[in-house]
């Protein structure tokens, strides 16, 4: 459907393919996060139908509540850029994935996008597990669900076992913890699908 | 994950909505549903808001992927969709009630439709 898109970023002319599908109904998000060059844009791209499109987000200082637009330029702020992406499913139901930095000081960017999500794919890279102590926080804080999934670079270290991987993150027994290729559609989606089924079965218990 | 691509957007984020600061119904969020009414956009009105109205000419959008596609702000769509639909010339609808999203039924048709993916 987005074959046909323009090469450019700009689509603001007609937007070819952006547009939502007649039989749109449910509309979902999971967040794709992970620290900075881990492959969230990259695995979004491998399985949205359009081509991902980003929104530039305004971040401020924190100290300042800004309930005011008109006040927004006078005040200290960074623009960072959110990806996201999109697939359309059979039954009517349109799943959004947002590529979400997981920095501490993307917190309040992060509380906005993370609302009514379903939950959260978390991206490590084994080249620099450290890096992924931040969004780890992040996202528990948030109380998103998750799954862990260490994007597969060439020069990955191999000889880490699941178990070393888990206490280096310090995850529960009960999250989910798979390898995949980012580049690769399939990969992506088993990846994806790894995060529903956890949802599916460690739904809060109000809701079994 | 930084900086800008794609150029200068045509208008100013905090020029767009005229100095509006906050939508005028707290309903509105990133995966809201915006689509165009069908009535007829008076002359008067003002540009930012025409912009978003013409790309609903061409269906339905999200406030998200209508930000992307103006290179505004989702904070400054939330307020011209807002204004938009006060005017009645666009409808929105929420995404799932949050609730939902802990739904099995849900659930199950976004992993059923995840596995179709694949086979394809």
């Amino acid at each position: 459907m987005a074959s046909a898109t323009s090469s450019t970023v700009d689509t603001t002319a007609g937007g070819g393919g952006v547009h939502l599908p007649d039989t749109a109904r449910d509309l979902v998000k999971i967040l794709v996060t992970g620290p900075f060059g881990v492959g969230k844009t990259t695995l979004i791209g491998s399985v949205s139908e359009i081509r991902p499109l980003h929104t530039e987000e305004q971040l401020t200082e924190a100290s300042a509540q800004v309930d005011d637009l008109a006040g927004v330029r006078d005040k200290s702020t960074t623009t960072v850029a959110i990806d996201f992406g999109r697939i359309s499913l059979p039954g009517g139901v349109v799943l959004y994935l947002f590529g979400t930095p997981g920095q501490e000081r993307f917190r309040s960017l992060w509380d906005d996008i993370a609302h009514g999500a379903l939950g959260a794919l978390v991206l490590v890279d084994a080249r620099r597990i450290d890096a992924s102590f931040d969004v780890l926080g992040l996202v528990e804080e948030s109380g998103l669900p998750y799954a862990v999934a260490f994007n597969t670079f060439p020069d990955a270290p191999r000889h880490h076992t699941p178990e070393q991987l888990r206490a280096a993150l310090d995850l529960e027994p009960t999250t989910p913890m798979v390898t995949c290729d980012a580049r690769e559609a399939d990969s992506s989606i088993d990846s994806l699908l790894t995060l529903v089924q956890h949802l599916i079965d460690h739904r809060p218990a109000e809701h079994r | 994950m930084t900086g800008r691509r794609g150029g200068r957007p045509l208008v100013p984020a905090y020029l767009s909505t005229g100095g509006v600061a906050r939508p005028s119904r707290a309903h509105l969020e990133r995966l809201s549903v915006l689509t165009g009414s069908g009535e007829p956009a008076p002359a008067d009105l003002p540009a930012a808001q025409a912009a978003l109205l013409e790309e609903l000419e061409h269906g339905s959008l999200t406030v998200v992927e209508a930000a992307a596609l103006l290179r505004l702000p989702v904070s400054a769509v939330l307020v011209l969709a807002a204004d938009l639909i006060d005017r009645d010339l666009v409808l929105a609808r929420a995404p799932i009630p949050p609730a939902r999203r802990f739904d099995p039924d849900l659930l199950k048709r976004v992993a059923d439709g995840l596995r179709d993916l694949k086979h394809r």
